[in-house]
């Protein structure tokens, strides 16, 4: 530039001294644009910025939800967010309470026989605007839940009632369900086949009441916003705003209404971001935060009280054993079987808090006869034995006529633990056997549709209970069973399976249990990873939050504010 | 003028129909539709599921039936929020989306604009040198990191001061919607400065400027009728895609900031094959893209009189 003669400096300031003006105005005008936008967000968004983690005044609470729910229509309902916030604004016929007992809900008492149940509501239980909750208003939503035309997932759990298979599949008119009102408060139900942990199942949320004519009038919206929805649980919600918050106060017509001590709970953050969540908690915001294993050093550090839960959701790897794979081969599967060490994986690849080395397809928190199942009936150990191992799959080797195995293909989710994981057993296979992995990575809905399709050697799979039985993952290996999707079939074990389904005993159900336990086990069906935990932290004033493996969780329901703490 | 418009428009409905058709056909190609669960069904329970979805029909019918439904403004109901509408969905979300990223946008371009000026009237000093070292960390940093320093920043100050300055997340006021904005905008800020900085330098060396000066206007004058004008140019042709760019790829931020937005469906719909959904929101955001492409051109028209001719 030198043929600009121009006094470059002084021309600078000039022009330097303009653009602060210019920066003066911008932020004038950002200041306004901001002024207008208070305005507008104040029609679209939530107020989620004034409240505290923990006010003892009014004895509210603030929360985050990990997702939306993506309704509250519970005959379709299927995910745990769901499930959390229905248990608080709904009851069923029976509830758990704070120990996970089952105790009375909208049922006052009721008598099982192996051929039906009758239940005997009581008469304070009432809608939100009031009206009794009767016997028909549960007829109406158990038909809905197995009407083909409600295409619920959850259709299957309802199939003990006499006829509900058969009207889901459409061979029989929904009148036919073995469900009904003899008056506005007895309610009669006939069993297809007797159900040992009936009452258990019962408390589940797609057995929740629907009044029809509240149903009906919402024309296909129920359960998808604040007023589409009646209430007849401890609270109401009171406010959705769809991805942004959700609040529920205390139910002024629920018969318990004595014993609930919040006056509301406001789920007043919805993100899965667990960084996002813990911050939210350390800014003073929510009441609880789950860890990850970031977080959880942050909070060691902090020296917070960290708990811990055990969420009974199996992890591992599933073979497939359809004619056309290597894998149906038992001594490939069990020199797999032989190098598999869950306890490196748990503890030296996934690293995350509160996770526990499986050894068995029951997870640990199932009961047995007196005490737990694991406890009473132990699995069998398997010690890593790499000399072993090669001798299987050498006899493997010859058994399949091949001089090498060829690389198996291990399906896998597209997530950051799936991914170490399958990583780790790649170099696991190669380094112990010689063995090539093939890592497919897929997205969760496609990896379930390829694990339907078969187009897999390995998968990592997950099983979490929808009852609490341990036949909601006893019968996982039927060969009947379309979650199978490993295709292992066994004579042994399908009749392991008919005893439990069928017997009343539970010390010969334990003793199936037991031994469909070790069949996974000697047939290696599955090698073993982790079953999932949960860390997180809670204000120190809030006390009696309720953890479960099914139904509500975590459950605040039976919750206090304790002004003594902190 | 007039011809120019509905050319354009035109064209942007031929590109929108090529969108919807181009995902429309991705979609049916990936394994899996929404209907896989984790719980398997029986062959009788999906038929009937099938058909109460349409997805029984063949694909070349389901294909007519969608473009019918999306001409006449009815994306249907969602697969996975099985009692709510996509439109609703939309109508309900896009506003917080666009709001948050009209104030990034804003604020990424004056800042772009100004930042840029500077550096280029004091280039090679130091106020050049520090706003661009921290535009190299704006553009090579990317919005998942930035989003969280910034909220665990807000954190360390709120704790520090012992009062909330910005709230940490959430959505409802105003200042809920600042560091959310700013983190959102720096990106495209970084870029801007980059981009007016160059531009400026090569409109110093014009000879408009140096007739311009010669002729004795006042400095003033010079730099911000012919300088700034005519540099800010090239900011104007990258806003539009720029605006369609942030406000529908706030997905990170919106998941940070626990922000109610489009992106979060937008992102999950994809994650769940959720079909009406991940069409919904792919031909709204194609269409709402195209849209601001095409009226950037026309404003175009108004800064520089000469586009108008062509």
């Amino acid at each position: 530039m030198a043929d600009v003669t121009v006094d470059e400096s002084s021309f600078a300031r000039a022009a330097g001294r303009q653009l602060l003006i210019y920066g003066l105005l911008t932020l004038i005008g950002f200041t306004a644009i901001m002024f207008g936008l208070n305005v507008m967000a104040s029609f679209v968004g939530s107020d989620t910025g004034s409240s505290k983690a923990i006010d003892a005044s009014t004895k509210s609470i603030t929360l985050a939800l990990r997702d939306e729910p993506p309704q509250l229509d519970s005959t379709k309902a299927t995910d745990a967010i769901s499930g959390q916030i229905l248990g608080h604004v709904m009851e069923g016929l029976l509830r758990q309470d704070a120990q996970n007992k089952i105790q009375a809900g909208v049922a006052e008492t009721w008598e099982i026989t192996p051929e039906g149940a009758t239940f005997h509501l009581r008469p304070d239980a009432l809608w939100s605007d009031g009206k009794p909750v009767t016997a028909h208003d549960f007829v109406f939503s158990w038909r809905t839940v197995v009407d083909p035309k409600t295409a619920s997932e959850y259709a299957f759990i309802m199939y003990f009632v006499k006829n509900a298979e058969a009207i889901n599949l459409g061979t029989l008119p929904i009148t036919e369900l073995g469900v009904t009102g003899l008056d506005d408060r007895t309610l009669r139900v006939e069993f297809e086949r007797p159900l040992s942990f009936f009452e258990k199942v019962v408390a589940f949320k797609t057995f929740l009441p629907i009044r029809e004519d509240f149903y009906k009038q919402t024309k296909g919206r129920y359960g998808a916003d604040t007023h589409e929805m009646l209430y007849n649980g401890p609270f109401r919600v009171t406010s959705w705003v769809h991805g942004a918050s959700l609040k529920v106060v205390k139910s002024e017509h629920y018969w318990r209404r004595d014993e609930i001590k919040l006056n509301s709970i406001n789920w007043a953050y919805m993100t899965s971001d667990p960084n996002a969540t813990f911050n939210f908690f350390k800014d003073g915001k929510i009441a609880v935060a789950g860890l990850s294993a970031d977080s959880l050093a942050n909070a060691m550090e902090q020296r917070w009280q960290i708990k811990q839960f055990q969420e009974g959701v199996v992890f591992f790897l599933e073979f497939n054993q359809r004619p056309d794979r290597l894998t149906r081969n038992l001594n490939l599967r069990k020199a797999l079987q032989l190098v598999n060490d869950p306890s490196e994986v748990v503890n030296k690849v996934t690293k995350l808090p509160g996770y526990l080395v499986s050894d068995s397809l029951f997870p640990v928190y199932l009961d047995g006869v007196k005490d737990k199942f694991k406890v009473e009936k132990p699995p069998k150990q398997i010690v890593r034995d790499v000399a072993a191992a090669r001798r299987h799959l050498e006899l493997a080797k010859q058994e399949l006529g091949l001089k090498e195995i060829p690389p198996l293909a291990l399906l896998s989710d597209d997530t950051p633990t799936a991914n170490v994981m399958a990583e780790y057993y790649q170099g696991l296979f190669r380094d112990t056997l010689g063995l090539e992995l093939r890592i497919d990575k897929q997205i969760f809905k496609q990896r379930l549709a390829k694990m339907t399709s078969g187009e897999f050697d390995l998968v990592t799979a997950g099983w979490g209970p929808d009852y609490e039985d341990l036949l909601t993952f006893g019968d996982l290996f039927a060969s009947w069973n379309l979650n199978n999707r490993g295709r292992y079939a066994s004579a042994e074990y399908d009749r392991q399976v008919r005893i439990v389904q069928s017997s009343m005993d539970q010390v010969e159900r334990v003793e199936a249990f037991a031994k469909m336990q070790d069949l996974i086990i000697d047939d290696a069906v599955i090698l073993f990873n982790y079953e999932r935990g949960a860390s997180y932290v809670t204000h120190p004033q809030i006390k009696g939050i309720v953890r479960r493996v099914i139904g509500s969780d975590p459950d605040f329901s039976y919750a206090w504010i304790d002004e003594g703490q902190g | 003028m007039l011809r120019y418009t509905f050319y354009r428009l035109i064209q942007g409905f031929i590109t929108v129909w090529f969108i919807a058709t181009a995902t429309f056909t991705a979609m049916h190609m990936i394994p899996g539709d929404p209907l896989t669960s984790e719980k398997a069904m029986t062959a009788e329970i999906r038929a009937n599921l099938e058909a109460k979805y349409g997805l029984d029909k063949p694909v070349g019918e389901q294909y007519l039936i969608y473009l019918k439904n999306i001409a006449s403004g009815d994306f249907g109901i969602s697969f996975t929020q099985k009692n709510r509408e996509v439109n609703d969905i939309i109508r309900e979300h896009f506003p917080v989306s666009a709001t948050l990223g009209l104030l990034a946008i804003l604020f990424a371009a004056t800042g772009g604009v100004l930042f840029g000026a500077l550096t280029a009237l004091f280039r090679n000093r130091a106020p050049d040198y520090a706003i661009m070292f921290f535009v190299i960390l704006g553009i090579s940093v990317p919005g998942f990191v930035v989003a969280a320093l910034g909220q665990l920043s807000l954190v360390n100050i709120n704790a520090f001061l012992g009062f909330t300055v910005l709230p940490v997340g959430g959505w409802g006021t105003v200042a809920h919607m600042i560091l959310p904005a700013m983190v959102l905008g720096l990106g495209t800020m970084a870029y801007l400065t980059r981009l007016m900085r160059s531009s400026m330098l090569e409109i110093v060396n014009s000879d408009f400027i140096r007739t311009a000066r010669a002729k004795g206007l006042p400095a003033t004058r010079v730099f911000s009728k012919h300088q700034l004008r005519n540099a800010s140019l090239p900011v104007v042709t990258v806003l539009g895609p720029a605006i369609a760019g942030i406000t529908t790829g706030g997905f990170v931020v919106e998941y940070v900031f626990a922000i109610p937005g489009l992106g979060r469906y937008f992102v999950q719909a994809v994650q769940q094959t959720d079909y009406t959904v991940i069409m919904g929101t792919t031909v709204f955001y194609g269409a709402f893209l195209v849209f601001m492409v095409i009226a950037v051109d026309l404003v175009y028209g108004f800064i520089d009189p000469r586009v108008r001719l062509k």
